[in-house]
């Protein structure tokens, strides 16, 4: 993303506002050790589910430890988690959908037969399965989440591959010499690097919720792990007397779901052919 | 990929589910009966053999999808109950759900799409873009806890959990449904504002017809084909929502039973219930294809499927 683009994004809210959001949230996690937080897996039962106090600006759980501290702490496996899956969903995808576009023929029916039977599922379903079978850890949420989320991707890049294949600077550069993988990896993957990034930024939400809901069923991060997942989850035993700790992390993953969204909008819109270049 | 080819795919990745599971089925089977008892190498050895464990890949394949046709999904490791009676038995819990929660974004998101499509540019336009906004950052898991601590906790007005009257069924669907309304709404909308620059419309508008004859009449027949294409995908989403739904709202469905089974182990109830929603979901789409063909005759398949 260059300067011009953050600039334009300026003039739209929606994307500013998504901008900022984003941008928050990976600099709390990035700074959570510096901050003047509590430790967030430290147990102290004597100061379970306390209310907010300046000392605890958003109260205590069950165990005693400072919601705004896991709450901060949280931000970094969400995002950690969920970027991990993003590169390796994407990488996947590249790889499946760029092989498709780029020779066709067998090479294409062979991997968009696999695509298409893993679309036969819904994909919180299989993801549940493939999570339930290898065991609850957030390393299985993370492989169950990638398995199931690369096929639709791999549709994608395959018909942008497809469609750039065939442009004049394709047949310039092949007329000159040049290999499959100069081809691919020089002019066509720079020419579609723009939905690309949308497609990635769009997705972001979609994974963090994917991730969230797996470790809300307990299956992702295990305790004493920071998750806002699984911190809603167990909030849910105490909603009549705490119901700030279920907000909390709800909101949380609510503004972060929103944040990527609104960017993914925003340059979507910027990045949009009748407006590019 | 035609029908039988695509249940043939279902199956076989159904299949290896179970491979990947830690843990060996003979052993857990003659553990169950013992009382928890570890039992001896041999008699595990005997049961293996009994069971055809030993069996190449291909040949348990056969067995399991030839049983599964059948409508024999195996035993459960824990109770030792017919896993396929049992999905059987929850199956109308979890597709009352699904399917109330489906209704419901369908009656709220295509009638607000519609609105915001014809009043753009005004407040309802900018309300319905900030619901679906909201609708697609809001999960069904921060919203179901949420509606609970309202309506059921300060308010009181309806009960938190329990499966029976009509009265439950609310607060699980509205959770269910939120995103996917939210969803609709905005695909309506794009729809039918693409459809309201048509030559077509001019001409309906042109002849005499009243505003809401036209957009009712014209525009929305033509503007509603994207939004059943998708209305596959939203309940296979609702069907996986309905996994998280159900494990909040203690709604006795399919869902709920997986998830227990997941931490109970108990892999064959996972992998049974992979194979049914997985097949439901196929026949779904199946019918969606065939709404949309009846809905738009330009279309033909010349019998494939997807």
């Amino acid at each position: 993303m260059t300067l011009n683009t953050l600039r334009a994004m300026r003039r739209d809210p929606g994307s500013f506002l998504g901008f900022a959001i984003v941008a928050v949230v990976i600099l709390a996690a990035l700074l959570a050790p510096l901050l003047p937080l509590d430790d967030p897996t430290e147990l102290d039962l004597k100061r379970k589910l306390l209310s907010p106090s300046t000392e605890h600006l958003l109260g205590t759980d069950h165990l005693g430890r400072d919601e705004l501290s896991r709450l901060v702490f949280g931000a970094r496996t969400t995002l950690l988690m969920s970027a991990a899956s993003l590169v390796i969903i994407m990488t996947m995808a590249s790889v499946v959908g760029g092989l498709s576009g780029y020779y066709g023929g067998w090479v294409d029916s062979g991997m968009m037969m696999v695509v298409d039977l893993l679309l036969a599922f819904p994909a919180l379903i299989l993801g549940v399965a493939v999570a339930g079978i290898l065991g609850p850890s957030l390393i299985n949420v993370m492989i169950a989440v990638s398995v199931v989320w690369w096929a639709s991707h791999a549709r994608v890049i395959r018909g942008m591959v497809l469609s750039a294949r065939r442009r004049e600077y394709v047949e310039a550069a092949r007329a000159i010499g040049a290999s499959d993988t100069r081809i691919v990896v020089f002019h066509i993957s720079r020419n579609i690097v723009g939905p690309f990034v949308v497609l990635a930024t769009l997705d972001m939400g979609w994974i963090i919720l994917g991730i969230a809901g797996l470790s809300f069923l307990g299956l992702g991060a295990q305790p004493p792990t920071p998750e806002w997942g699984a911190m809603l989850n167990t909030s849910r035993s105490y909603m009549q007397t705490s119901p700030l700790l279920l907000l909390a992390p709800g909101v949380a993953i609510f503004l972060l779901v929103l944040g990527f969204n609104l960017l993914g909008d925003g340059i979507r819109d910027l990045l949009d052919p009748t407006t590019y270049r | 990929m035609t029908l039988p080819l695509l249940l043939l795919g279902i199956s076989i990745i159904s299949f290896m589910l179970l491979n990947f599971a830690p843990g060996d089925a003979a052993e857990i089977t003659l553990r169950r009966q013992n009382g928890g008892v570890t039992p001896s190498r041999e008699a595990v050895a005997d049961l293996r053999q009994e069971l055809g464990l030993n069996d190449s890949l291909p040949v348990r394949y056969g067995r399991w999808v030839s049983n599964a046709v059948r409508g024999d999904l195996g035993e459960s490791y824990r109770s030792g109950g017919s896993i396929a009676t049992e999905l059987f038995r929850r199956l109308p819990a979890t597709l009352l759900l699904a399917a109330t929660a489906l209704a419901l974004a369908v009656a709220m998101g295509i009638p607000l799409g519609v609105m915001a499509a014809v009043k753009r540019g005004t407040w309802v336009d900018t309300a319905c873009r900030l619901l679906a906004l909201v609708g697609a950052a809001v999960p069904s898991y921060v919203l179901a806890p949420a509606l609970m601590l309202l309506f059921a906790v300060y308010l009181d007005w309806l009960p938190a959990i329990g499966y029976g009257s009509p009265k439950t069924l609310i607060l699980p669907a509205v959770a269910l449904s939120f995103g996917t309304m939210a969803q609709l709404m905005r695909l309506t909308r794009a729809s039918l504002l693409e459809v309201l620059g048509h030559d077509y419309m001019r001409t309906a508008r042109a002849k005499g017809l009243s505003d809401s004859v036209v957009v009712w009449r014209h525009g929305l027949k033509n503007a509603l084909l994207p939004v059943v294409t998708v209305l596959g995908t939203s309940m296979g989403y609702l069907l996986g929502g309905a996994v998280i739904i159900e494990t909040i709202f203690g709604w006795p469905g399919i869902g709920q039973f997986v998830v227990t089974g997941i931490f109970q182990r108990d892999y064959p109830v996972v992998q049974g219930f992979v194979l049914y929603v997985a097949i439901l979901f196929s026949l779904v789409n199946l019918a969606v294809d065939f709404t949309y063909r009846w809905l738009d005759p330009r279309i033909h398949f010349g019998g494939t499927f997807n």
